[in-house]
């Protein structure tokens, strides 16, 4: 997998973009007053917009709470923004009425992160791969073993595993039935969420592969979501990371990686322990906590631990702003309305 | 040595047999050394911890084998003697401090009890040392948050609290299982930093149990890796990490993804999946998912022995009369290793998962039959 | 470490040990095998379930070939009344000088489908009522769960007297009764599995793919609160037993001369210092079976929970 250099600046329409996400926002109502009104409310998602082309793997990576799940189940239809469009496939899926959207849920399948908590206990393997075929109704009754079979035969499983329950399967085999699953109704779009952040090491390697090889195989889109910048960067394009509900930068992988603007992203990366004694890393060690999503502080999200931070972080919330070619960045280091920093003369070279 | 442990075997009786999960396992802490026993879910780890601190859940038993703590006898101890030395020499924090903090005490006099059981302190002096404990583990204005309850805590504050507590009595040991598995990375980094500042400070020893080879590599000295409940292989740190010998190290460390990884390359991943501990692989544990098995490995368990400065157990590098192969060899099989496992990566990833599933499976129904 | 922390922190290692040693071990099929697991692995239940089968087979064989049995047990017989338990009649005569033994063995008849058919209604209406408001939550939720309330806030027996009252006499009767007054405790423990149930993500992976609500119900919600149901129901059984020889007890229940072991612990309550055998027969009969299903249910709840198995 390459990195993919030309990809069109999110503010140009281009007819490569499956899924538009513009300025999502969900809200959870974190106390209520005695007639059941919020008075005030968690900010799981504030603001949130990316694209994802065709063919694409986009990786949203962010700490526990910063919203990425949450994305991706509004994405999926668990849960219904507060406000913003989910645009995908040139249809806006927030305007749409139930039914009307049922006929695209199908396109957006969902792989969970518990491997052990998505599969039903009581059902057999090869019923809940059939399952979402049935229900869309997308095979013929008398051809959906053969299409069983096949699936479990894609992501590496022996047919005759399918009389099986999800309790004769290793963590591992479990997340294999969840792809095919997932597979099973030909979605355009496979939002992951940290599929496999609950295996064993060894284990992970083997889904990782498996998610590359299908993305290859079916010209998948997928949208990537991990709590660690290591896991996605080997199976993603194009890379976001999430902060407290926003998104604090936005990158190709190769320019991300090799030079995060965002403090933020700047400590999450230094904060992954290097495992050779070579790629030693200058480590930032974050002071503080994640402060709690409820009602949040006026300003930039990260303010109250960034380690760069400036006198205006405090009041004003930081613009996501193209700084570099394709490269993103919601920091006022690189306002150019402020005095110029440091770091917005490094990143302009 | 603060700490040997020899020959270690650890049973569980089950319905259909007795599970060894830990077996003939040998290692020695010694004062101020930080050293990882890393293995995954089933390697037997958590379990050599919990034997060590007397802590094991009926019906699992000590089988066999000699615990050294101090001097002391750890295998004959009383339960009496047990409770007296933990909390005093020894202490152990865990994955979730949530389950490990009582949610209806104030963390203040949680600490306070913590020093007083094994201290004849007043309260009042007790409080000031809970205060200061909570300080060193860096947490912010501590004498306002010895009033919060665990809930009012993140999960970075709250294992902080643990390792405050653990400090209490000044332990000689403390036995980390997985102290950073519940936290996000940002906040991982910031407890590593603590334990290393720590052990500087203190001259406390340190037993890591953990998954995470990166963490590892952050803060232990030596390493011991596990895998079914036996060692596999046995180095400092930066030679296990820069030279690892066993396959079975190789392979882990390889499936890591990595930040300087070239992505055009696949992962490595090592086929199949730990073996059910009522039917390992006759022979090595680790035959049926190694990329360098030969036959030997299917008929014979290797030994763990002394090749330069690892030990390690591989027929690789031993003479199958237990004693290691000559340098030069070594480096041959070494070199092989490597190349097997570049081979391997070739693969497709279906086709690969779907041999190691047939293949385990063949196995079990041959179990079965016996 | 205090030795509270040193408390807390085995139980959570214990587990983590227990489940590590336990996983492979743990399989399970069906649920039905579970039950037959749970039955068999658990002495008392396994006696309790030959005894509920003895009766059954008592039930039906009494029904099919009345002659079987050594007496009519509806024949009056006054110049053989209140007779003492005997070789001719093992556990004496009642009142109208009937064949106490005889009349117990057909009693089998109607306090078994009296309790299955409780069961079955408030089990039907029970389950639909907690899964709609389990599972919809909101208005329905609060609507049915408080009428559940005012229901339990009634002494079940009573509530059954009242709703005997309106409908009248008769068995078929009493069975809706008993079955109606039962139906909030179903309700309540549908309600409460379904909420935990809904929270799993098999439950939005079947929403993510498209599945209706219907199937969502009946395909990945109740299969996984079956086990909970049936443990319910067969002590439910039980409960609808006892409620329905209250009801005989006091007069509601069955009409003369229909033998009901209820009705006729009611009938020899007067001779109970003549004549002991009138009430110590049925009233053994109710207990024996009472007690029976309570041991099979707690059978079955033990094959059905897996931590409970490991002991």
């Amino acid at each position: 997998m390459s990195d993919n250099g030309n990809i069109a600046s999110p503010e140009l329409r281009n007819d490569d973009v499956l899924l538009d996400v513009q300025h999502l926002t969900k809200l959870f109502a974190a106390e209520t007053n005695f007639f059941g009104k919020a008075t005030s409310y968690v900010h799981a998602v504030d603001d949130v917009s990316f694209q994802i082309k065709r063919g694409e793997a986009f990786g949203l990576v962010g700490e526990s709470g910063c919203g990425k799940t949450t994305v991706g189940k509004m994405l999926v239809n668990l849960l219904r923004p507060t406000s913003g469009k989910i645009i995908f496939d040139g249809k806006d899926l927030t305007a749409m009425k139930d039914s009307e959207r049922k006929s695209y849920c199908k396109d957006i399948q969902l792989i969970f992160q518990d491997p052990y908590a998505s599969l039903n206990p009581r059902m057999r393997i090869g019923d809940i791969i059939a399952e979402p075929m049935i229900a869309n109704n997308i095979v013929p009754k008398d051809k959906v073993e053969a299409r069983v079979n096949e699936l479990l035969e894609c992501v590496g499983l022996a047919n005759y595993m399918r009389n099986r329950y999800p309790h004769e399967f290793s963590g591992g085999q479990r997340q294999r039935v969840g792809i095919a699953r997932a597979l099973a109704v030909n979605p355009k779009l496979i939002v992951c969420d940290e599929p496999v952040s609950a295996l064993d090491v060894s284990i992970q390697a083997q889904v990782l592969n498996l998610l590359d090889d299908l993305k290859e195989e079916f010209g998948l889109t997928y949208l990537f979501i991990a709590h660690g910048l290591n896991v996605v960067k080997h199976v993603s394009d194009r890379v976001g990371v999430m902060y407290l509900g926003r998104i604090m930068e936005i990158a190709p992988k190769r320019s991300l990686y090799a030079d995060p603007l965002s403090p933020y992203t700047q400590a999450l990366l230094s904060a992954i322990p290097a495992v050779d004694s070579k790629s030693k890393r200058e480590r930032i060690i974050l002071q503080g906590d994640v402060p709690s999503p409820i009602d949040p502080p006026p300003g930039c999200r990260f303010a109250g631990r960034c380690f760069k931070r400036l006198g205006v972080c405090g009041n004003s919330v930081p613009e996501l702003r193209e700084v570099k070619e394709n490269h993103r960045c919601a920091c006022h280091l690189y306002d150019p309305e402020l005095p110029p920093t440091e770091e917005m003369t490094r990143a302009a070279r | 040595m603060l700490l040997e442990v020899k020959s270690l075997c650890t049973e569980f009786p089950v319905k259909r047999g007795v599970v060894r999960a830990v077996d003939d396992v040998s290692f020695e802490v010694s004062e101020g050394e930080i050293l990882a026993i890393v293995g995954e879910s089933g390697s037997g780890k958590s379990v050599t911890s919990l034997s060590i601190m007397g802590l094991l859940a009926e019906p699992g038993h000590v089988a066999g084998g000699e615990m050294t703590f101090d001097g002391k006898d750890l295998v004959h101890l009383s339960e009496k003697e047990y409770r007296e030395m933990r909390g005093n020499d020894m202490a152990m924090i865990f994955q979730e401090p949530m389950t490990s903090l009582n949610p209806v005490y104030r963390i203040g006099d949680q600490i306070v009890e913590a020093i007083r059981t094994h201290e004849k302190v007043s309260k009042k002096e007790a409080l000031t040392r809970a205060i200061d404990l909570l300080r060193k583990v860096g947490i912010p204005s501590p004498e306002a948050r010895v009033r919060d309850y665990p809930h009012q805590m993140s999960g970075g504050m709250r294992q902080r609290v643990m390792i405050a507590m653990a400090l209490a009595c000044n332990p000689k040991l403390l036995i980390a299982d997985e102290p950073t598995t519940a936290l996000d990375v940002t906040i991982q980094a910031q407890i590593l930093d603590l334990l290393r500042r720590l052990r500087e400070d203190t001259d406390m020893a340190v037993l890591l149990i953990t998954h995470d080879l990166g963490v590892v590599s952050e803060i232990a000295d030596r390493v011991v890796v596990m895998y079914c409940g036996q060692v596999v292989e046995e180095a400092e740190v930066r030679l296990l990490f820069d030279n690892p010998m066993h396959p079975y190290t190789l392979g882990l460390l390889k499936s890591i993804p990595r930040l300087e990884d070239d992505d055009s390359k696949r992962l490595y991943m090592i086929k199949g999946m730990v073996p059910n501990p009522l039917e390992m692989p006759p022979g090595c544990h680790f035959s049926d998912r190694c990329d360098s098995c030969m036959q030997v490995c299917r008929e014979r368990m290797p030994e763990l022995v002394q090749v330069g400065d690892h030990k390690v157990r591989c027929f690789l590098y031993e003479e199958q009369d237990g004693h290691a192969k000559d340098a030069a060899e070594v480096k041959a099989n070494e070199e092989k290793a490597r190349e097997a496992i570049e081979a391997a990566r070739e693969v497709s990833t279906a086709e690969a998962l779907i041999e190691g599933d047939v293949a385990r499976e063949a196995e079990e129904g041959g179990a079965d039959e016996r | 470490m205090s030795k509270k922390t040193v408390l807390a922190t085995q139980g959570a290692a214990g587990e983590v040990t227990n489940s590590q040693a336990q996983q492979p071990v743990e399989k399970r099929e069906s649920i039905w095998k579970d039950v037959l697991d749970g039955i068999v692995s658990n002495k008392a239940a396994l006696v309790s379930a030959i005894f509920i089968l003895l009766l059954a087979l008592i039930a039906i064989v009494t029904k099919l070939v009345p002659g079987i049995l050594p007496y009519d047990p509806y024949e009056q017989n006054l110049a053989e009344s209140v007779q003492g338990p005997s070789a001719a009649h093992w556990f004496g005569t009642d009142i109208q000088g009937r064949d106490i033994f005889s009349r117990v063995l057909v009693g089998t008849q109607i306090t078994l489908v009296v309790g299955l058919a409780a069961v079955a209604i408030s089990l039907t209406v029970g389950v639909l009522l907690g899964a709609i408001a389990g599972y919809k939550g909101g208005k329905w939720d609060t609507v049915i769960m408080r009428i559940m309330d005012m229901m339990l806030a009634i002494p079940s027996i009573l509530l059954a007297i009242a709703i005997m009252a309106a409908l009248g006499q008769g068995i078929e009767k009493a069975v809706v009764a008993i079955g109606l007054v039962a139906i909030p405790e179903y309700a309540r423990i549908v309600r409460s599995e379904i909420l935990a149930i809904k929270e799993n993500d098999y439950v939005a992976a079947a929403r993510v793919i498209g599945d209706s609500n219907f199937a969502i119900v009946f395909r990945h919600v109740l299969p996984n609160a079956l086990p909970s149901i049936i443990v319910r129901a067969t002590l439910g059984i039980s409960s609808a037993i006892l409620d329905c020889a209250a009801l005989g007890f006091l007069g509601l229940g069955v009409q003369p001369p229909d033998a009901e072991w209820g009705d006729m612990l009611g009938r020899g309550r007067n001779e109970l210092f003549r004549a002991p055998w009138l009430m110590i027969f049925p009233g053994l009969a109710i207990t024996l079976t009472v007690l029976a299903f309570n041991l099979l249910g707690d059978g079955i709840r033990d094959g059905l929970d897996p931590k409970s198995r490991k002991r």
